[in-house]
């Protein structure tokens, strides 16, 4: 009995460390989409700029952090509140074409990363800065008989507990229930006598937030850096389109599907590693569209 | 003789709400069937269950013989199945012609090769003449979005028609028309060729009396009475579920 | 009468268009010319993007994935089976063909902004691709040193900047006559009327989706085209050719263009390339945020495009044809995305 355990532990023991890393890796993809999913399930604006707010939140945290606890707190405390205030930035510019149609609309938010990532590179200079994680944390710590960045192993709870939170206020608070009710129904919104422009200010600067706390907290994750605003973007987007928009679960299980396609998947098929991220969107979409074509028959 | 639709125990919910509670209906080819009821009867939403626009949750759909339930409405438009709607659906940015043209198409059989654009002349040669019969000939290359409701109305009436159906589903065709425009919309669906089933939805009694020879007449999902015209105009049933339902 | 004139009038700006671009690489200098060449290559990407975002109804922010499988497959082909142009630019149509149909289950059900979502993944996870797949794409350095093209067997090889300009105009011009004409057939009708309201046409009883799946893969031949002719025109491809940027401006483009019309998005993309050109060369450091704001202030001013958009939608939720069927396309393709 003994020995057959042993045997499982040996054969999984190399993927332990990925698969660790992939759940690090999703967490933090899914506090960053989670800002999107928002924008577009509430506001029904597509936001090609989601990426910048998260890079607003890396570039703080590499220029703040200098190893102590204070440094962090205070990177966050900026860091989310630059990037919210960037979102309610991007809701102001919205505002003109808000009657317009959501083409227009995400081509201008297009318009704002292009713009957005080239002052974070005036003011940050061209290269990826380093991030310097706090003193306490920098060593690693053993799990199951391997060594792992302390960092990510608190990474992992923090984000658990953001999370947490976030399914909570969703769930039990009037925000939340507001917040479903206008994902179902974006006319109800409407309804209600609050002024459409207020709601674009406060989803934006909800997601910015959101963003700006998870590139924060993820930076020395997926660091600050030229590509950064694309990578979370597309990271984003198929996190989106993988995990819907009707269930915070759905969210969740596709950013921990990505997380864990980029890290695990990675090392356990190395060669096939630049497609598996396309066929996973491609298989989930595919079956799907089949049980939507099923739902409305045949035409 | 088999009935061309029959639509058997069909029930509906919409959430709590019951639409259609185990409702049985046929029409036999070229009969002038008319439906009616009080205000949230299921009249529109019997309708959409024979022209694939809702899915029942209960019930069978049965059309010249087979089983159509679980066809989507373009596969029961190229079987003949074809609707009126109660606000005109015309295509706005195409002009009358090209509304008719597409509406033909799919029932057109290509007579000649295909890269002379045979299906589409053919669908072609259809419009002109609906489009006269119709009285919009004049307008033949306006923009549909251009129109007026009354020819909104005219126009989706020829676009139906090109659909070469088998079977019409009318919802309230005279709403929003000008007496004047209604009087012609009774003589253009008198003048139907007499193969065509009409199933119609309407308020008014009057052209309901004008154009069907049987009527059905829901409530609550139910159906109340069914007989001709004459009968349901002396039922007491039918004068007291009216009573009830519009005051 | 009014028509009859606008119809001459843009006749004519057709005429002397093609006509300055005929003797243009007679009168600027050879590096000009070459970019003039590549800008051509994007215009006719952004011909596709109209046929789908304009004609077809759907927005997308992906063509750039075709259009690099059109220009990778004409790289390979290019250098170990056949220097011939027309080789080259059927195997690049059908490869952006393919990867277009691979492609349509992923798009065929979602509408609206949800394609826009959908094809930016599918866009950039190609680019990704093509960044790590070293042993065919060359990686992020990219290819080159592609033996000279002859455009047809017999012909000579193209030599000069001035030869590979007017062989990549004569491709451009043919293929958008094409589109054109096809527009034209009964495909272009249902296409127009798919656009103008999708519940009706399938009332109907036509086959929505195939109608979708069509235009898409025609429209990723016609960028696969395009790719080869980016190969002819540049003679180096990399991954950054097909960035999510040259999508948004491919789209810009479009919509500047005016939208559902072909003349209209070969300029505006064409015009919104050049700018880009412009600015990097004048503006090295700063292109990107000049560039954003340009975005910001063209949305903004949009004089037809915005306003043909916002008549169309105008008239979609104003008369709804069905009762039950959702207001607005996209408030009706949201629920698509649930689980």
């Amino acid at each position: 009995m003994m020995a057959v355990v042993a045997a499982g532990t040996n054969r999984i023991d190399p993927y332990v460390i990925p698969a660790l890393d992939g759940v690090a890796y999703g967490l933090l993809v899914f506090v960053a989409a989670s800002g999107l999913v928002f924008c577009f399930g509430v506001a029904n604006i597509l936001n090609l700029a989601h990426g910048t707010l998260y890079a607003i939140g890396g570039y703080t945290a590499a220029a703040l952090l200098d190893g102590g606890w204070a440094s962090l707190a205070l990177a966050l405390a900026v860091g989310v509140l630059a990037a919210g205030a960037a979102g309610v930035l991007l809701a102001g510019l919205l505002t003109p074409v808000a009657t317009g149609n959501h083409l227009t609309q995400a081509l201008l938010t297009f318009g704002v990363a292009l713009a957005g990532g080239s002052l974070l590179v005036a003011g940050f200079g061209p290269d990826d800065p380093q991030v310097r994680v706090p003193a306490a944390l920098e060593g690693s710590v053993v799990v199951a008989g391997h060594r792992y960045a302390a960092y990510r192993l608190v990474f992992i709870v923090v984000a658990a507990a953001i999370a947490a939170a976030l399914y909570l206020v969703v769930r039990r608070t009037r925000a939340g229930m507001l917040v479903r009710a206008a994902v179902d129904d974006a006319e109800m919104v409407a309804c209600l006598g609050v002024s459409p422009a207020r709601i674009r200010a406060g989803v934006l600067a909800a997601a910015g937030a959101l963003a700006g706390a998870a590139g924060v907290l993820g930076a020395p994750i997926i660091g600050p850096g030229t590509d950064t605003a694309d990578t979370v973007l597309l990271l984003s987007l198929v996190v989106v389109v993988l995990g819907g928009l009707g269930s915070m679960a759905g969210t969740l299980l596709a950013a921990l599907a990505i997380g864990e396609i980029q890290t695990l998947g990675v090392a356990l098929l190395p060669s096939a590693a630049p497609f598996l991220l396309f066929a996973a969107m491609a298989a989930v979409l595919a079956v799907r569209a089949r049980g939507l074509a099923s739902r409305w028959g045949a035409t | 003789m088999n009935p061309l639709l029959s639509a058997e125990e069909v029930s509906v919910r919409y959430g709590s709400l019951t639409a259609l509670a185990g409702v049985d209906l046929s029409i036999h080819e070229g009969q002038r069937h008319a439906l009616i009821g009080p205000n949230g009867a299921g009249k529109t939403t019997l309708l959409d269950v024979i022209g694939g626009a809702t899915k029942p949750q209960r019930g069978t759909v049965r059309f010249a013989g087979r089983d159509i339930s679980r066809l989507g409405p373009a596969a029961r438009a190229r079987r003949g199945i074809n609707r009126i709607h109660q606000r005109p659906a015309v295509f706005p940015t195409l002009t009358a012609t090209e509304n008719v043209v597409v509406a033909a198409l799919p029932r057109v059989v290509p007579r000649r090769r295909w890269w002379s654009g045979g299906r589409r002349r053919t669908a072609q040669h259809r419009a002109g003449p609906l489009l006269e019969r119709m009285g919009l000939a004049d307008v033949a290359a306006v923009p549909a979005g251009h129109l007026a409701h009354g020819q909104r109305r005219q126009l989706e009436i020829a676009m139906a028609l090109a659909g070469s159906p088998r079977l019409l589903l009318l919802d309230e065709p005279a709403a929003g028309l000008s007496a004047n425009e209604v009087g012609r919309l009774v003589d253009l669906l008198r003048a139907l060729p007499r193969a065509i089933a009409v199933l119609l939805v309407e308020h008014r009694l009057d052209l309901v009396y004008a154009l069907s020879d049987t009527v059905t007449v829901l409530r609550d999902g139910q159906t109340l009475a069914a007989g001709t015209p004459d009968e349901i105009r002396t039922s007491p049933l039918v004068r007291q579920a009216y009573a009830d339902g519009v005051a | 009468m009014r028509d009859e004139v606008i119809r001459r009038a843009r006749g004519a700006v057709a005429a002397l268009v093609l006509a300055g671009l005929v003797v243009a690489p007679w009168v600027v200098d050879d590096y000009t010319t070459a970019i003039l060449a590549r800008t051509l290559a994007l215009a006719l990407v952004g011909v596709s993007v109209a046929l789908l975002t304009g004609v077809a109804g759907m927005p997308t922010l992906g063509q750039t994935a075709p259009y690099a499988a059109g220009a990778y497959a004409c790289v390979v082909v290019g250098s170990r089976i056949s220097d011939v142009g027309v080789v080259q630019l059927a195997v690049a149509a059908g490869a952006g063909a393919v990867l277009a149909a691979l492609t349509v289950p992923l798009v065929v059900h979602a509408r609206g902004v949800i394609v826009l979502m959908i094809t930016l993944a599918i866009g950039e996870l190609v680019v990704t691709i093509l960044g790590r797949w070293r042993s065919v794409t060359g990686g992020t350095d990219g290819l080159a040193g592609m033996p000279a093209v002859r455009p047809f067997w017999g012909l000579p090889p193209l030599a000069s900047d001035q030869a590979r300009y007017l062989y990549t105009l004569v491709v451009v011009a043919t293929l958008v006559g094409a589109a054109l004409l096809l527009l034209r057939t009964r495909a272009g009708l249902l296409l127009r009327a798919g656009r103008d309201d999708e519940t009706r046409l399938r009332a109907s009883g036509h086959r929505v989706p195939l109608h979708v799946s069509g235009a898409h893969i025609a429209a990723g031949a016609i960028a696969g085209g395009a790719g080869s002719l980016l190969v002819v025109a540049q003679q180096y491809i990399s991954p950054a050719d097909f960035g999510f940027d040259t999508s948004a401006l491919l789209l810009l483009g479009v919509v500047i263009g005016g939208t559902a019309s072909i003349g209209g998005a070969l300029v505006g993309a064409a015009l919104v390339i050049a700018v880009r050109d412009w600015l990097f060369g004048v503006l090295p450091g700063h292109a990107p945020l000049v560039l954003g704001a340009l975005f910001v202030a063209t949305v903004y001013l949009l004089p037809s495009g915005v306003n043909r958009a916002r008549v169309r939608l105008r008239a979609s939720s104003a008369a709804p044809s069905h009762p039950q069927a959702p207001p607005a396309r996209d408030a009706a393709t949201v629920p698509e995305l649930r689980a």
